[in-house]
């Protein structure tokens, strides 16, 4: 995985609440055996019509935002079914983080495993973004995870809270499941308490 | 010791490793795997030359895909992609040794049907599957949810899930249900309160008097949907129906390995002073049958009502109820029970099961399909499909004009042929209205299978208690 450090880029406004991950990457595009290739099905429903031009009027068909690292939502992003194929989408598009009041469970999950970094932020300093993301390709914002902190291009800052560990894990870009590994141990000692416990299991 | 609620229980009895930062280890029971979020994470464990630590708790079934017409073994609708995503499942399976029920297996079906069908499934376990909709399980009192393609790949490889704790809601629904109200309505009544995102960063546990006199499927029915309002699961404390339900089931325990099992099952139970972190009461007798009108799981409304306007709601929500009227071509003020529908998809992980079937078969019992109006019931497993059969169910709907399918999802995402065209109206016993959700352009209501089946008869959203 891509180690994630400090991103300057420009943020695409996307103040839609209930973002779902069937609108993030529509069921046709799940029969894929592989995790890249979809960013250009990303939003597909969205960004094409019946015959697949581009509908001008979606964000990311506009000049000022086809290469946007950013996004900046409405509520609730995220939502609905768990497919992993929405995150591996935005990524393999080139955004990186996803800036929204809240995020689904799983979604905000899996961002993780795939190199992006979800931020919640409170509605009145999404607004403040909401606003700086619509001034184009020439506003663009900063996110630092290192000191946890997003910069609007007028220079305002705004703190945000990332769970420590993943964190960790996104900045060295490290796998899971390697480092859950070294715990073997543990988990074999767990396995062995648990079969005498519960042998049904 | 201090009080515990359910899925502080199991959640302690799971836990394999605890960080200094709380990051804690979770120890799985059963994972359950289909043919779309796990292909990647095979793949993934060949690259690293892992393997699947515990194969026989791993369970494999293809339900997403699958075409469920009764040609379906060569099928020429199944598209190439579908097939070789079918097939590496099958390919996987054996390679890695796992158990698995192909498509010609009788018992295959929607893997939240299999799992708790062939007593996969059992109360104080932890379960997860690549599907939101592993909150199925929950029924049982067991800790279930769905995970992504990278923490399958995880589960595989190690039995156990990187978590950081929930917190506790208790959802108590009192009193007794009214007659024509169901397990669906129950459900969707508790989304309508909190809204999707109500449960976010919570366990739901659902208590009460209407939720204990519900069968074990119309439990199953309830916890499915938790995941539409946010939370990461839905338990119902085990009781004497869940014993009854698992007994004698495939996997489930025997003998002495039963009674034990039972002493512990017995346990799970929220304590009287557990604490919760919010509480949330609805009377049983104030929920009316419920439809959809928009493009959320949130938009519920009972079938009485008229379509709400967009400028009725606050903040985002007006923006996005105005873009779901426009979406599903609904005008303010129109009553909801006279829209007219052209298509009625019966089945899902939410009400596929033989319940479901005869609430609709009680509807349909002599009467037939509005001309015009395409209609398919989607059994939830080749069991559930069986069964109906014997009862007598089948005949009833194809008497009635419904087709009489092979089991699988289906219609309620569309990723095999049954799709809904731009703008085709369904009344649907699935979980998600979203946009595109049954195919692109088409426009889904929610609601109970009695109800489903009723619009079926009059051709539009029709409330089932004027047919009971």
């Amino acid at each position: 995985m891509e180690k994630f450090n400090t991103l300057t880029g420009i943020a695409a406004p996307m103040p839609l609440i209930n973002i779902d991950t069937d609108m993030i990457i529509p069921k046709q595009f799940l029969k894929t055996i592989k995790r890249s290739g979809l960013g250009v099905n990303l939003f597909d429903e969205m960004r094409y019509d019946d015959d697949r031009n581009e509908i001008p009027t979606f964000v990311l068909n506009q000049d000022a935002y086809r290469d946007a690292q950013i996004i900046i939502a409405g509520d609730n992003f995220g939502c609905g079914s768990s497919r992993e194929h929405a995150p591996w989408a935005i990524a393999d598009f080139g955004i990186t983080c996803v800036i929204a009041p809240s995020f689904a469970d799983i979604f905000y999950n899996n961002c993780f495993k795939n190199g992006i970094l979800p931020i919640a932020l409170p509605q009145e300093q999404i607004d403040v973004l909401m606003k700086d993301a619509e001034k184009g390709a020439n506003a663009r914002m900063t996110v630092d995870i290192e000191e946890q902190t997003v910069t609007t291009s007028d220079g305002e800052v705004f703190k945000f809270e990332v769970d420590t560990f993943k964190k960790h894990c996104l900045m060295q870009g490290l796998d899971d499941i390697g480092l859950t590994m070294e715990k073997s141990a543990s988990i074999d000692t767990f396995e062995a308490a648990a079969q005498t416990q519960r042998p049904w299991v | 010791m201090s009080p515990k609620t359910l899925y502080d229980k199991i959640w302690d009895a799971h836990l394999a490793h605890e960080a200094d930062d709380g990051t804690c280890l979770l120890y799985i029971d059963r994972h359950l795997v289909h043919e779309v979020t796990s292909p990647q994470a095979f793949e993934g464990l060949r690259m690293s030359g892992r393997k699947v630590r515990a194969p026989e708790k791993t369970i494999a079934v293809p339900d997403h895909n699958v075409p469920t017409t009764l040609d379906r073994a060569d099928a020429t609708t199944m598209t190439e992609d579908s097939r070789i995503q079918v097939n590496a499942l099958d390919t996987n399976a054996k390679e890695f040794g796992i158990h698995y029920y192909p498509v010609s297996d009788v018992r295959q079906g929607i893997v939240h049907i299999v799992g708790p069908e062939q007593g996969w499934t059992l109360p104080g376990m932890t379960v997860v599957c690549g599907d939101s909709h592993t909150a199925t399980h929950g029924a049982f009192g067991s800790l279930a949810h769905g995970i992504g393609t990278s923490e399958v790949e995880h589960v595989l490889a190690t039995q156990t899930l990187i978590q950081k704790k929930s917190k506790n809601m208790k959802v108590e629904i009192t009193g007794k249900l009214a007659h024509g109200v169901t397990a669906k309505d129950i459900t969707m009544a508790v989304i309508g309160k909190t809204g999707t995102a109500g449960g976010t960063g919570y366990v739901i546990e659902y208590c009460g008097e209407a939720i204990r006199e519900l069968s074990m499927e119309g439990r199953m029915t309830v916890c499915n949907m938790a995941i539409e309002g946010g939370a990461r699961a839905g338990l119902i404390a085990p009781d004497e129906k869940t014993f009854e339900y698992c007994m004698g089931r495939p996997h489930a325990p025997k003998g002495a390995q039963w009674e034990a099992a039972l002493t512990w099952w017995k346990t799970l139970f929220s304590d009287e002073d557990a604490y919760w972190d919010e509480i949330l009461v609805i009377k049983a007798e104030d929920i009316a049958p419920l439809v959809t009108w928009g493009t959320s799981p949130e938009d519920v409304l009972p079938i009485t009502a008229l379509v709400p306007s967009a400028d009725s709601f606050t903040g985002g929500k007006v923006e996005a109820a105005q873009r779901a009227l426009d979406y599903m071509g609904l005008k303010a003020g129109q009553p909801l029970s006279e829209v007219e529908i052209d298509t009625v998809f019966i089945g899902s992980c939410t009400n596929g099961r033989i319940e479901d079937l005869r609430a609709a078969a009680e509807i349909l019992k002599g009467k037939k399909v509005k001309d015009g109006i395409r209609a398919m019931i989607v059994p939830g497993s080749g069991l559930v499909r069986a069964q109906a059969e014997e009862e007598g169910l089948a005949d009833i709907f194809k008497d009635a004009g419904f087709e009489w399918r092979l089991a699988g999802c289906s219609m309620c995402l569309a990723m095999n042929p049954d799709q809904l065209a731009p703008a085709e109206r369904c009344a649907a016993t699935s979980n998600r209205n979203f946009e595109g959700r049954q195919g692109r352009g088409g426009r889904t209501h929610l609601m109970s299978p009695g109800m489903a089946a009723a619009a079926a008869i009059t051709g539009k959203l029709t409330d089932v208690r004027e047919m009971m």
